[in-house]
């Protein structure tokens, strides 16, 4: 059985030139994502470095105008709202992740919450931020520390269900039945065996949580509102981080930009030792406890 | 054995854990609850020709948010046009075609995109990105295809345009990294079939691996649109926040995130705070319909479910 | 027509794996040749040699000479030329499960520049007649994806696909082991109709199914080639005592 014609020389050159462009594209494209990536990661360090020094870690804000001023309050504002939102989200997230690897397993349920969780995980930051202004700030009458952690915790929520519950999932269930077999009860099984396994990998899972909470500003807008003073009171507004490199990026102060520039070296190199960290711990081997 | 007591407390911590499940719901449910709620001024007052009017005028009380749906519309737009080609090109790459020692390296460096927030993405194209695209981009772009009509007028450097690069950056990310996990669960047995035809390794590529994950690659597409459309601070440093509509793109406008970043802490009255907690309202239910319907196409593929014949 | 295929001191490498040892063997054309021998022994690594697809593999190495007709494919011919003249038909059915039955036919042909639709229907049809589907499916051809035929058809789709781009040799890799009776036996007697076009080499775990098809027959052992000979010399009077007691089961 023949064709009807050899396929054409023509038709062959330029199947070789098709291939040959598709390679060269391919490799652009990954030339021109990895560009603003480094071309970033230069323009923080060369910015932000030489702004960096002691007064940024310890001194609060200058008026305008004067030099010499830093971020400190911020950065501990930043912890703050972290801590508070762990307090909120973490045992939420953890929880959820317990039930749907260990109680909810293939129901109909849990696929319903971890659809929801996929839901809550696209909403809007600055959404979010509306939502617990409504909440908590109007009938409180006044911004506050207590609700940006909470706007905060909720956004955790997602990430730490969907870890944890991967890292339980990772758990193999012959632990679960030796101890099930030396009669231990279930809810001590879970926590203090399965969960205790898998914690290398829970712990990443909030971290990384962390790491995409800790840059958020959005959220942040009209719940922490920030603040140019030191302040420790969760029921006053409290500057952050993120927050505060935004303010300053807007301003037309070049003192202040000078400080964006720093704060927000500070903010990438947490959060790329976060990740780089996580990566670290996951390709290891999480579970090295379990087999 | 005494089952009875540890039966109980095992009861109470199945119960606890499923608490926290539901707890999910019941946050999202609240949000949607607040905002519907406080929105209920602007609702009464203009129903749904909110949305369709050009007007923002708060001083009269009269709000109509059009000019924040046309640039939250058309900055995403402009960034998929931009990051799709590019994210799947790198999925391409990363997948098919790059050498091994090169692909943990690189996949960890797109991967870092990801986590770099918000704000220093805008601080960095406030600065850095504007500048560039007001001395040479723009000017270049005016002269080349100003007839079409979308790159006309004054040259700022921020508007739609740079809201729309930088916008592109960011959501390139997660098309790139669920367009590779797409690629990578279509089977080996794929590959060969083509490649047992005489196929280039481009040919391969597109019928064998392409085409068997378009469904999966158009859900991560989606989701980057998902992305795009809640975009805030990056996106409100670089728009220009003038509530117009302009058919160029270097001219200046305002996202629906935006405004509600911008006028929110201002809102003097309680119609000014309904009309934006209304846009709020809309950006919500419009990315969470987004965001289910990209996440069912990536599902389809990665679980397996056979695409069809279109 | 069928050609004839001359392997001269073939190795093959799965990195430090050494997976073919010096094969020496003539592939006549226009006949079946069967390969067997137990698990692992390198019978399929050969086949995929003799179409380029080894290399393919990563830590896929080839050295040594094999002539198809008077081509070295390995010098002076491109993988693309080599295994459009070379088909081959794998263990599990791999149809495109996105396109029609129509256009997995034609897939080949369309990747070879052939976009007239009465070739592309002509060939088509004839592929499908060839590999005994067209009868079953004709009415379908447009409507019904690739997958959603039953396994014997699939399998016979994948052959169909094969042969739309004219190879003059059709490699068969277990091309029956993941079917029931009923297809293998179709699958056998098509082989029985091809061999008067292609060439045709079979791996097979099935001996019965070797000496049933097979004028030729291999007997492969831990990547070497122990026998080659007529199928009747094979299993009826082996030269070799390896290969006698690979036929009477006393192993693999």
């Amino acid at each position: 059985m023949a064709l009807p014609q050899k396929p054409s020389k023509a038709n062959y050159i330029w199947r070789m030139f098709a291939n040959h462009a598709a390679t060269a594209l391919a490799v652009v494209s990954t030339i021109l994502v990895v560009a603003p990536l480094v071309a970033i990661f230069f323009y923080l360090l060369y910015k932000g470095a030489s702004s960096l020094n002691l007064n940024f870690f310890t001194k609060v804000p200058a008026p305008v105008g004067e030099t010499g001023g830093g971020m400190a309050n911020a950065i501990v504002g930043s912890g703050i709202l972290l801590a508070l939102s762990s307090l909120l989200g973490v045992p939420i997230g953890i929880g959820a992740g317990i039930y749907l690897s260990e109680f909810g397993r293939g129901g109909r349920l849990a696929n319903f919450v971890r659809f929801t969780a996929d839901v809550l995980n696209g909403v809007p930051s600055i959404v979010m931020g509306i939502a617990v202004y409504s909440l908590i700030v109007l009938p409180q009458k006044h911004f506050s520390a207590l609700s940006g952690g909470v706007a905060l915790g909720i956004m955790m929520i997602p990430t730490i269900t969907r870890t944890t519950e991967e890292m339980l999932l990772m758990v193999p269930n012959a632990i679960r039945e030796a101890a099930l077999g030396l009669g231990v009860p279930n809810w001590r099984s879970v926590l203090a065996i399965t969960l205790k396994t898998a914690s290398p990998g829970v712990i990443t899972g909030c971290m990384l949580a962390f790491a995409r909470v800790a840059g958020e500003t959005a959220p942040l807008l009209f719940t922490a509102f920030g603040n140019q003073f030191w302040s420790a009171n969760i029921n006053q507004p409290i500057a952050a981080l993120p927050l505060q490199i935004y303010v300053y990026a807007l301003s037309p102060y070049d003192e202040w930009h000078r400080l964006a520039w720093a704060g927000s070296l500070v903010l990438i190199v947490l959060i790329v030792v976060s990740v780089a960290l996580v990566r670290y711990v996951t390709s290891r081997g999480v579970l090295k406890g379990a087999s | 054995m005494e089952r009875g007591n540890s039966a109980m407390t095992d009861h109470g911590f199945r119960w606890l854990m499923l608490i926290c499940a539901l707890t999910i719901f019941a946050i999202v449910a609240l949000i949607a609850w607040e905002l519907f709620v406080r929105s209920q001024l602007t609702i009464h007052k203009f129903g749904l020709s909110f949305f369709v009017k050009q007007a923002w005028d708060p001083v009269n009380g009269n709000f109509g948010a059009l000019p924040f749906i046309y640039g939250t519309l058309v900055s995403s737009i402009v960034a998929l046009i931009i990051a799709v080609p590019l994210a799947v090109g790198v999925a391409v790459f990363l997948t098919e075609m790059c050498p091994k020692f090169l692909r943990g390296p690189l996949a960890f460096l797109t991967e870092l995109l990801a986590a770099i927030p918000s704000v220093v993405y805008g601080l960095w194209a406030v600065f850095i990105l504007v500048p560039i695209l007001r001395n040479d981009i723009n000017p270049f772009l005016m002269k080349t295809l100003g007839w079409t009509g979308f790159f006309t007028g004054p040259n700022y450097g921020i508007g739609m345009l740079a809201a729309g690069v930088i916008l592109a950056i960011m959501i390139l990310p997660i098309i790139s990294s669920l367009t590779r996990e797409v690629m990578s669960a279509v089977p080996h047995t794929q590959r060969e079939a083509v490649l047992a035809l005489g196929a280039t390794r481009w040919e391969m590529i597109r019928m064998g691996v392409l085409r068997n994950a378009r469904i999966g690659i158009v859900g991560s597409i989606i989701l980057g649109l998902g992305r795009a459309l809640g975009e805030t601070i990056a996106v409100t440093m670089v728009i220009g926040n003038r509530p117009a509509i302009v058919k160029s793109l270097l001219g200046l406008g305002y996202s629906m995130a935006s405004v509600i970043a911008n006028e929110f802490s201002e809102a003097s009255d309680d119609m000014y705070l309904s009309a934006l907690i209304e846009i709020g309202l809309a950006l919500f239910i419009v990315t969470i319909i987004v965001n289910a319907i990209a996440r069912l196409l990536v599902w389809a593929v990665t679980r397996g479910a056979p695409p069809r014949v279109a | 027509m069928g050609v004839g295929i001359e392997v001269s001191q073939l190795n093959a490498w799965y990195g430090t794996n050494h997976a073919l040892q010096d094969i020496n063997l003539h592939i006549p054309a226009n006949e079946a040749t069967a390969l067997i021998g137990p698990s692992g022994c390198g019978k399929s690594t050969f086949v995929r040699c003799l179409n380029r697809m080894h290399e393919t593999n990563p830590v896929g190495k080839v050295t040594g000479i094999v002539r198809v007709g008077e081509l070295d494919i390995y010098n002076d011919a491109s993988p693309v030329e080599v295994r459009r003249r070379i088909g081959m038909v794998f263990q599990r059915p791999n149809p495109f499960p996105t396109m029609s039955i129509y256009d997995n036919v034609a897939s080949g042909l369309r990747l070879n520049g052939f976009r007239n639709r009465r070739i592309l229907d002509e060939v088509v049809e004839r592929s499908l007649k060839h590999a005994a589907l067209f009868d079953e499916v004709k009415d379908d051809l447009k409507k019904k994806s690739g997958a959603s035929l039953s396994g014997g058809q699939q399998q016979r789709l994948c052959i169909a696909r094969a042969l739309a781009v004219d190879p003059e040799i059709l490699l068969m890799d277990e091309p029956a082991s993941a079917l029931d009776p009923v297809s293998t036996a179709k699958i056998e007697d098509l082989i029985f109709q091809l061999k008067s076009q292609y060439t045709v080499v079979i791996v097979t775990h099935n001996m019965q199914q070797a000496a049933r098809v097979a004028e030729r027959t291999g007997f492969f052992l831990n990547g070497r080639l122990v026998e080659f000979d007529s199928t009747h010399k094979i299993f009826t009077n082996p030269g070799d005592k390896r290969t006698e007691d690979y036929i009477t089961g006393r192993f693999g």
